[in-house]
């Protein structure tokens, strides 16, 4: 039997990063802009989204992804703000991250026409949500002060993807180890032009600041320009 | 644990350039600072192949080593991956820190790669060629 080798060169990702052009084109033609929202599980970013997205100046809509279930989604929908649940359970035990492909599934759901801002809740994980680019305007994550300081170090590929870092459970801090000089330490070590916040979500300490800071996103330069395909 | 989902995104890349045709093996570039485990991706890309034309495919893995540049002073450095535990110290020596000025944030270099070289297919017999 004769072998051809053949000559591919090409970033196994780059499929996803197509689609992903394709989900950030379909946005900008509604002019939303998306935040990719990631963390570990129980960090608390659907809390934070209960906290700061009531209100919000922008008109907001949020792309639930998880697992398995509609917790989150219908937690988020009692704030009356437009919610779409996107599962990555297909029979397999579940992708434990999104990526540009699902949420393309998942835009005949949105009403991108009545958003301005879609925010992305990923699934909980460190790891591969950070891989994945989905067509997001801007990547956020948050990281609870129970997840001890060395996380930069331990996963530098999602802190060095994000421009916003926001600490969460600040309550806790005084029942805690946590060492937040060490954590920012840490966190300059692998990606120093973080924007980083301290909040609760739960006593809403900080939480206007990431209200501010999402609303700055959905009003990010190229927000109220057409889309520039045709 | 991501790759699983890595494994899935090579197999894609393949399978669109076998074009049909049984697939031998793979060839890859991949950096270290992508955090791949070369076993564990060998072992998930094997179940994803599983009854398709890439089942049975070896995965020729090469480690391309990271190199990071300074921006404030142009020093280049490898920062080796971290370690899996970190145990009494959580003050490791920071690796993306620039050794020589202490300078955060360092440009990659080299080190990001996650790329697929190049694939071995077995020739069909011209009445079986692709149809695509």
């Amino acid at each position: 039997m004769h072998r051809t080798k053949i000559k591919v060169t090409e970033d196994a990702l780059d499929a996803n990063t197509t689609i992903a052009q394709a989900n950030r084109a379909d946005f900008d033609r509604d002019r939303v802009r998306v935040v990719n929202l990631m963390s570990a599980p129980g960090a608390g970013k659907t809390r934070l989204l209960e906290a700061a997205l009531p209100g919000l100046g922008p008109r907001v809509g949020v792309l639930e992804g998880d697992v398995q279930g509609s917790i989150d989604a219908d937690r988020l929908a009692a704030l009356h703000i437009p919610v779409t649940q996107l599962n990555t359970d297909n029979g397999f035990g579940g992708e434990c991250h999104l990526d540009a492909n699902m949420v393309r599934t998942a835009l005949p759901d949105l009403p991108l026409a009545e958003i301005d801002l879609l925010v992305v809740e990923n699934v909980g994980n460190l790891v591969c949500p950070a891989e994945f680019r989905i067509g997001e305007d801007a990547k956020a994550m948050v990281c609870s002060v129970t997840e001890g300081e060395d996380k930069p170090l331990k996963y530098p590929l999602m802190f060095r993807t994000c421009e916003l870092v926001v600490v969460n459970k600040l309550d806790l801090l005084d029942h805690l180890d946590f060492d937040l000089d060490k954590f920012f330490h840490n966190l300059d070590a692998v990606n120093p032009d973080a924007e980083r916040m301290l909040v609760s979500a739960r006593t809403g300490e900080g939480v206007d600041a990431f209200a501010a800071w999402l609303t700055a996103i959905a009003e990010r330069e190229g927000a109220a320009e057409p889309a520039a395909t045709g | 644990m991501h790759e699983l989902s890595l494994a899935g995104a090579i197999h894609e890349t393949v399978t669109r350039h076998a074009e049909g045709r049984p697939v031998r093996s793979v060839q890859m570039r991949i950096g270290r600072l992508r955090q791949v485990v070369p076993d564990s991706l060998e072992f998930y890309f094997g179940i994803v192949a599983r009854d398709t034309p890439v089942e049975g495919a070896a995965l020729e893995l090469e480690l391309v080593d990271a190199l990071l540049r300074c921006g404030v002073c142009d020093s280049e450095w490898d920062p080796a991956p971290p370690p899996a535990e970190v145990e009494d110290d959580l003050l490791l020596p920071p690796m993306f820190r620039c050794p020589a000025c202490e300078a955060g944030g360092g440009e990659v270099v080299r080190g990001e790669e996650f790329e697929v070289e190049s694939i071995v297919v077995e020739d069909l017999a011209p009445a079986e060629t692709r149809n695509g």
